[in-house]
């Protein structure tokens, strides 16, 4: 009798605790009891699938997707491009990406919003698509502007893009953020420092990708994305996966 | 020095933070931008089985409502089975299984309406009770948060539930077992999720 491979249990060591004094807001939203671990069901192992009729093909350019007919966003244009893999260095293929920014001048479409930077009338702000059989997906923005926020009296966001993406399994869903290679900010930025571990920091920085820029166009940088890894069938009779 | 393993490890996790509508629900944040916005529909047209609705609100370590949160929630059709190519067997056509849920910017409440799922297969043996499955995020919330929210009219499947069962304090059970109301002539279960304190909710570490 086989049953569907279970996914890796979550390294924590890697991952933001939930209570993290430094950033404010997570003291009252913080679960202070011990999470309940819970071995992979099919509740878990499964998750929602998405296809091309959910979204359309021009979703992932934020150059033209909010923009008005024959004009752009202001901004540095960027090319954020790279893979969706697992734990186990597998493409993760056929998965929504979903990802949102503030524009150039570090303020949000959003009307929640009151930095006094401008709204730029051409930028919505986000994107999304789904990763093609290699995992390999790719976004054309503006690079998004630091901004000030309320946490320390001065404090300021690296320049971010907010990624969301789903993999295969409801287990494997994850929100993060992807930061730019050289920012100053990163190093001093309270919800950067919620992680516990320097590479898996280093882990969520974008390189500059010069091959992958279209000269006199737009400049590159590659971001990859790993999901949990999940193991093989596993067999009644056997204990590891194989 | 012993062999390297060649794993890569996982991304990590960073807040959604207050702005995440623009993302994951645009409408919310205010402009119209995409052809359909993703989640709003969880059972398709042909989903057979109970329409229900759900309601609560996420609430946070000083009793204040959240009112920057979002919910997406994971569930198998009537039948038991998950949209998905392990899911148990078949679905009906355009049924998903998964929501995304926003909470109002001013009172915190959300609701949605979907179909009540059925028992599904059990990790060994034996079924799990029926159950939707949560996962929150929100500004302050650094890792999104797994729970599971099981129906107050179910209690005999409860009981037998190896998830429930799991929780080695009794009284902790009662916070994923929302109560049955009946409003606007549809079943209505309430399930208000507590982050901190006394009655906080059980959380998964899945």
């Amino acid at each position: 009798m086989t049953r569907p491979g279970e996914f890796y249990q979550r390294d924590r060591s890697i991952q933001p605790p939930a209570f993290t004094p430094g950033y404010k807001t997570s003291v009252a939203r913080s679960p202070r009891y011990s999470m309940i671990s819970l071995q992979n069901s099919v509740s878990e192992i499964t998750g929602p699938r998405f296809g091309h009729n959910d979204i359309d093909a021009g979703d992932n350019d934020l150059l033209t997707n909010y923009a008005k007919a024959g004009e752009s966003p202001i901004g540095e244009r960027i090319i954020l491009h790279g893979r969706v893999l697992d734990e186990n260095a597998r493409p993760v293929p056929n998965t929504l990406v979903e990802i949102w920014q503030a524009n150039a001048g570090g303020r949000y479409r959003h009307k929640k919003d009151t930095y006094l930077a401008p709204i730029d009338p051409n930028f919505g702000g986000c994107g999304r698509t789904l990763t093609d059989e290699n995992g390999y997906f790719f976004f054309r923005t503006v690079k998004p502007g630091a901004y000030p926020w309320r946490n320390m009296v001065n404090n300021w966001r690296p320049a971010h893009i907010h990624v969301s993406v789903f993999g295969l399994g409801f287990v494997q869903r994850l929100i993060t953020q992807c930061y730019f290679e050289g920012d100053p900010l990163i190093p001093i930025c309270p919800i950067v420092q919620t992680i516990p571990d320097a590479e898996a920091i280093e882990q969520l920085i974008a390189k500059l990708d010069l091959n992958a820029t279209v000269p006199l166009d737009s400049i590159a940088y590659k971001f990859d994305i790993v999901l949990r890894g999940r193991r093989s069938t596993l067999f009644e009779n056997r204990l590891e996966g194989n | 020095m012993p062999q390297e393993l060649a794993y890569l490890k996982e991304s990590a996790s960073q807040t959604a933070g207050p702005y995440v509508h623009i993302g994951l629900a645009p409408g919310a944040a205010g402009f119209d931008i995409y052809r359909q916005e993703l989640g709003h529909d969880i059972t398709g047209p042909n989903a057979k089985g109970q329409r229900i609705r759900v309601e609560g609100r996420v609430i946070d370590g000083m009793g204040a409502p959240i009112k920057d949160v979002l919910l997406e929630v994971w569930q198998a059709n009537a039948e038991g089975h998950y949209a998905h190519p392990e899911g148990g067997g078949p679905v009906e056509d355009g049924f998903r299984g998964w929501g995304r849920v926003i909470s109002d910017f001013d009172t915190g409440e959300w609701s949605f309406e979907t179909v009540k799922p059925g028992t599904t297969r059990g990790r060994n043996v034996g079924t799990q009770a029926p159950h939707l499955n949560f996962w929150i995020v929100a500004r302050g919330i650094n890792i999104g948060l797994n729970t599971r929210m099981y129906f107050g009219d179910e209690d005999t499947a409860n009981k037998a539930d190896p998830v429930l069962n799991l929780i080695e304090w009794t009284h902790r059970r009662a916070t994923l077992i929302a109560k049955r109301s009946e409003k606007g002539g549809l079943p209505t279960y309430r399930f208000d999720i507590q982050l901190q304190g006394e009655n906080e909710t059980v959380f998964f570490d899945v």
